[in-house]
């Protein structure tokens, strides 16, 4: 469902030009369970943000469901993020002065869903990752993890095809982190396409498959030793 | 309609979080609407007093008087109109459709059973009726029968009935006014007050009894109202009605008028010229005002796209179009300069109210319904006019940048 061919990606900063991706071709499968792994400014993020139309890349193409992407308008793209792809973020990026249920809301105001169904919609997602009594929360009335489930529910309240996280664990203690790492095992285990984005090799050994990227090239790309249940 | 509806509640919300910002940033649309709605208020209430005092005098009636000079009052020699002159309106000029002189009756106290006043005594004809408006609102004007047959009747204002405790219907009644007793046959419709001067504190009574009772006085001031039959005409008319007074009063060739035609309305017409140039006058300051204020609100919204950098970006990882959140902001822009508008309203209600209040006998303040709803309008207008760049710079934001932005 993901088909990356020869994807490169150049930030030009001033007369200077720095490579982020340099030619990476990637297929992701339906249900695929990926780590994007690789040191810090390696081009992990560039290409995620790729991979959700979030970014565009300089050369290369993108497939996505069978849709070539280069040939969408800007609606259009914002159409994929909001249908396609499901992000959680490092830093949680909820909206601040919103409650739980209206940042899980969000993402179906774009689609123009009646307000009822939207927020029964947003309230099953928030019971699935176990904040059903937190809706009326606002994000600082929230522990970390807490919030990083809230962005969760936000991701998948849209039923998308792809679930992207860039560090989701980056802000969270170890406990948490399993929490969090637990719940996508789980989405997995239904059926969701998950890809996460870290360096934390405890992390990446929660998924199947592991592609190491090294300055804007995939190095390496290996499906991950069963793993003991 | 609902997303339309909710995109509002957003709008609100985002303004409540900064609720001082928002009040200070709207102070210049809500300072600006209220100057206009306080100054129209009172001249709009002043010229409706105006214009409904006046309304009973018809556009095609002209009014002849004397020119006196303040040199003329000093010397002892005043210009008085004749009945020479009246005579000459009215059976030498042609286009005039009917003449209705008004002779001052200087005639002293008006007695009624022990009771004393002094209103202003008028001799007229039935002519007054239909040309000067005045109307009774019991029993019957002059007559020309009471005019042909000299009858001592007399229609008297309601501060004259009240103040002589006349009963409620005083027809039939006798009043002693001077020496002569008159009978009362009509009650002047209420006038009230213009410029603190009552309206009602007057009588009429038949011109040719005014003119034999008073014709050994110095002191009797005439005017004489004229309605022309063609309302086309009437500079026309003026023209060859001054030439004949001229002529009646043997004014040399040469010699200035010692007298005057003037339209009856156009009082009427100059005060409406001043409210005009105060309004135009004033709609320049409120531009300028809503212009600063609008400037203002593009400031801030200016601040607040930066502020909401990251929000942005987020929403359109969300899946946010430009134009959604081009929406947004403009919604924003548009609710702030409107809230402060109708705030603005609000207060100049009532600034107008209080300053009406404070000027004695001034009329009370008015705004037409039309006024607030333009001026919420224009504000909600400026809101949206300059929101736009603080808007299209939140949509055109790059989601990546956006997202990165601390
Ligand atoms: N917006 C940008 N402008 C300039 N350079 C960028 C930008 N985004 C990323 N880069 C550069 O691209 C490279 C890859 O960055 P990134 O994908 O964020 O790495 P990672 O997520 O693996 O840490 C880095 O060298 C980074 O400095
Ligand atoms: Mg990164």
């Amino acid at each position: 469902m993901i088909e990356l061919q020869g994807i490169v990606k150049r930030y030009v900063l001033g007369d200077e030009t720095v490579l982020a991706l340099a030619g990476v071709d990637v297929h992701i499968g339906r249900n695929e369970y990926v780590a994007l792994i690789g040191p810090s400014g390696s081009g992990k993020s560039t290409l995620m943000n790729i991979i959700g139309c979030l970014d565009s890349a300089s050369e290369g193409r993108y497939i996505l469901n069978g849709r070539d992407t280069s040939s969408l308008s800007e609606d259009e793209l914002a159409a994929v993020r909001n249908q396609e792809i499901g992000f959680v973020f490092q830093s949680f990026h909820l909206l601040p002065r919103q409650t739980a249920l209206q940042n899980v809301m969000q993402p179906l105001v774009y689609r123009r869903m009646p307000p009822a169904e939207r927020r029964e919609r947003a309230a099953e997602a928030l019971r699935k990752v176990g904040l059903g009594d937190r809706l009326d929360h606002r994000p600082n009335q929230l522990s970390g993890g807490q919030r990083q489930r809230v962005a969760v529910a936000r991701a998948l309240v849209g039923e998308p095809s792809i679930l992207l996280a860039d560090e989701p664990t980056g802000n969270l203690d170890s406990r948490t982190s399993a929490e969090i790492m637990s719940l996508f095992d789980a989405l997995h285990a239904q059926g969701q396409t998950v890809v996460i984005v870290t360096h934390e090799p405890d992390i990446a050994a929660h998924c199947r498959r592991t592609i190491r990227v090294l300055d804007g090239h995939i190095v390496e790309d290996y499906q991950n030793p069963a793993r003991a249940a | 309609m609902n997303h339309l509806a909710e995109a509002f509640n957003a709008a609100l919300a985002s303004l409540n979080a900064h609720r001082l910002r928002s009040f200070l940033t709207t102070l210049g649309i809500l300072i600006g609407t209220m100057a206009v709605i306080a100054v129209v208020s009172v001249l709009q209430g002043f010229s409706d007093s105006i214009s409904s005092q006046f309304s009973d005098l018809g556009s095609n009636t002209l009014t002849l008087e004397a020119k006196n000079e303040q040199e003329n009052f000093r010397r002892g020699q005043i210009n008085r109109l004749s009945f020479e002159d009246v005579d000459a309106l009215r059976f030498k000029v042609s286009g005039i459709e009917r003449v209705a002189p008004i002779i001052s009756a200087p005639l002293g106290a008006t007695l009624y059973r022990g009771r004393s006043v002094t209103p202003q005594v008028l001799g007229a004809t039935e002519e007054a009726q239909d040309v000067l408006g005045v109307d009774t609102s019991i029993g019957r004007f002059i007559t020309a029968s009471d005019e042909r047959n000299s009858r001592r009747v007399v229609v008297i204002g309601t501060d004259v009935r009240n103040e002589l405790r006349m009963p409620e219907n005083p027809i039939g009644e006798f009043i002693l006014i001077g020496r002569e007793w008159f009978r009362v046959v009509g009650l002047l419709e209420k006038r009230g007050e213009i410029f603190g001067f009552s309206q009602d504190n007057r009588v009429f009574i038949p011109f040719s009894v005014a003119r034999s009772l008073t014709g050994t006085f110095e002191r009797t001031f005439m005017e004489v109202s004229f309605t022309v039959t063609n309302l086309a005409e009437v500079n026309q008319v003026k023209e060859r009605a001054m030439r004949t007074v001229r002529a009646s009063r043997g004014i040399e060739p040469g010699k200035p008028d010692d007298f005057e035609i003037k339209a009856a309305d156009s009082f009427v017409k100059q005060f409406n010229r001043i409210t005009a140039t105060a309004t135009a006058v004033l709609a320049g300051i409120v531009g300028i005002s809503l212009l600063v204020g609008g400037i203002g609100i593009m400031n801030i919204m200016l601040v607040s796209v930066t502020e909401r950098t990251r929000e942005i970006g987020i929403l359109k990882a969300l899946g946010a179009t430009r134009r959604d959140i081009l929406v947004q902001f403009l919604l924003e822009a548009a609710l702030l300069s409107l809230l402060g508008g109708l705030i603005g309203i609000v207060l100049g209600l009532l600034a107008g109210m209080g300053i009406a209040s404070l000027i004695p006998n001034f009329p009370p303040a008015h705004v037409p319904i039309w006024v607030m709803i333009a001026a919420a309008g224009f504000s909600a207008l400026v809101g949206v006019v300059f929101g736009i760049a603080p808007a299209s710079k939140a949509a055109k934001l790059d989601p990546i940048e956006a997202l990165r932005y601390e």
